[in-house]
């Protein structure tokens, strides 16, 4: 995994734009999508998402990664849609799942997780009177993404313990010792937490 | 420190952020492949039964809650290496906010009692039902058609089924093996219950 997840560097017009304000665009679009029912409409919106991408810079080959995905979704759900309810409403709702999906695609490609964080950090700065710490919310993430590697590591362990048993097709030999561990590492890893006084009054 | 009622119970911090990291481990993995079909099992939205099932109703939702917000910040965590806000936004996007329903309702039923095997079944099942229930009006609107929505949902039951039967087994499995786990109190500070060390 990349440790910067899908964001792609860059300085364009869009990389520099608050996360705030991006935010409420995406929100914007995607409930603009659900207002327009019109494919034409909907064509010009999905043609400005594209031209997003053009504006950030984003590499063809990133472009093309998150255009599988999307048209995989989308050419689904057209697929269903026909056949289910027709061709015209196919249409809209084909071009509506590309229209939301690539804007928030875009958001994401263009937008550090650091500065999401901090926005959050900001935005929760108001909740601290109901006992939130928004600096709380940096060190969850954080112990997540170190639990994740542990993780990564014991399930790698125990799927191999599993080959050497013969049961690699069994879901049951993999997910139990697998939570078992889990458990215990949260267990210890509260028990540091605690040692290094975290809950103390 | 000044302010006592916001620190938050290292121990109950430990588990929802080690399970938050434990659903992103099931989407890592690759799905398994059951029977001759080609259609692999994906194992992530067993996730939020499992917590549910092993954590209760508070400590498992908070760690769903958790991994969605990292998983909505950008971090690629959704099995099949999605993630950021569009997965939210897309058709299928009620089943995962779903999962916050669905972690607390196994929660709630399945620490109402003893651990057995029926009882994981019910909760594992009411807990695919909450997340149903927020998921397919969801798709529905999306659609903009109610009914399009059931028939398209309806082919993911069987499967739904088959993780909700094996969530309940290992379940009752994990209880067997850590006996406690969930009626585990927030202040367990170390092995030896009784002192709590204030």
């Amino acid at each position: 995994m990349n440790p910067l997840g899908l964001y792609q560097p860059g300085s364009s017009p869009l990389h520099r734009l608050g996360v705030g304000w991006k935010l409420l665009a995406l929100l914007v679009l995607a409930s603009g999508t659900f207002v327009l029912s019109s494919p034409v409409w909907l064509g010009v919106v999905v043609a400005a998402v594209a031209l997003g991408f053009v504006v950030a810079r984003i590499p063809l080959r990133r472009c093309w990664a998150a255009a599988r995905g999307v048209l995989v979704i989308a050419a689904f759900l057209f697929l269903v849609q026909w056949w289910l309810i027709g061709l015209d409403q196919a249409t809209v709702v084909g071009l509506r799942v590309i229209a939301t999906l690539a804007a928030a695609t875009l958001f994401t490609l263009t937008t550090r997780i650091d500065a999401i964080v901090a926005m959050l950090e900001r935005r929760l700065a108001p909740l601290r009177r109901f006992g939130v710490r928004p600096g709380d919310v940096a060190l969850l993430v954080g112990l997540m993404f170190q639990a994740v590697t542990t993780l990564t590591r014991i399930a790698g362990e125990v799927r191999e313990a599993q080959r050497a048993r013969g049961a690699e097709r069994s879901v049951v030999a993999f997910a139990v010792p697998l939570l078992v561990r889990t458990v215990r590492h949260a267990d210890e890893l509260g028990e540091a937490l605690a040692a290094r006084g975290m809950g103390d009054r | 420190m000044p302010e006592p009622r916001a620190t938050l119970p290292a121990a109950d911090v430990a588990r929802t952020v080690v399970f938050a990291a434990f659903i992103a481990v099931l989407g890592v993995f690759p799905g398994v492949y059951v029977g001759g079909s080609g259609v692999p099992i994906v194992l992530q939205n067993a996730g939020p039964l499992l917590a549910g099932s092993i954590l209760g109703a508070r400590r498992a939702t908070a760690s769903v809650v958790l991994f969605l917000a990292v998983t909505a910040v950008g971090l690629p965590l959704l099995s099949g290496g999605r993630g950021g806000i569009g997965p939210f936004l897309g058709p299928s996007g009620g089943f995962l906010i779903g999962w916050i329903l669905s972690a607390f309702v196994v929660g709630i039923i399945a620490s109402r009692g003893l651990l057995t095997l029926p009882r994981m079944l019910v909760a594992n099942l009411a807990g695919l039902a909450a997340d149903y229930l927020i998921g397919i009006p969801f798709l529905g609107i999306y659609n903009g058609n109610m009914g399009a929505a059931l028939v398209q949902s309806a082919v993911f039951v069987p499967g739904d089924l088959a993780k909700v039967v094996a969530a309940a087994v290992i379940a009752s499995l994990v209880h067997r093996a850590l006996p406690g786990t969930l009626a585990a109190p927030t202040s367990r500070p170390s092995t030896k219950p009784g002192d709590p060390g204030a």
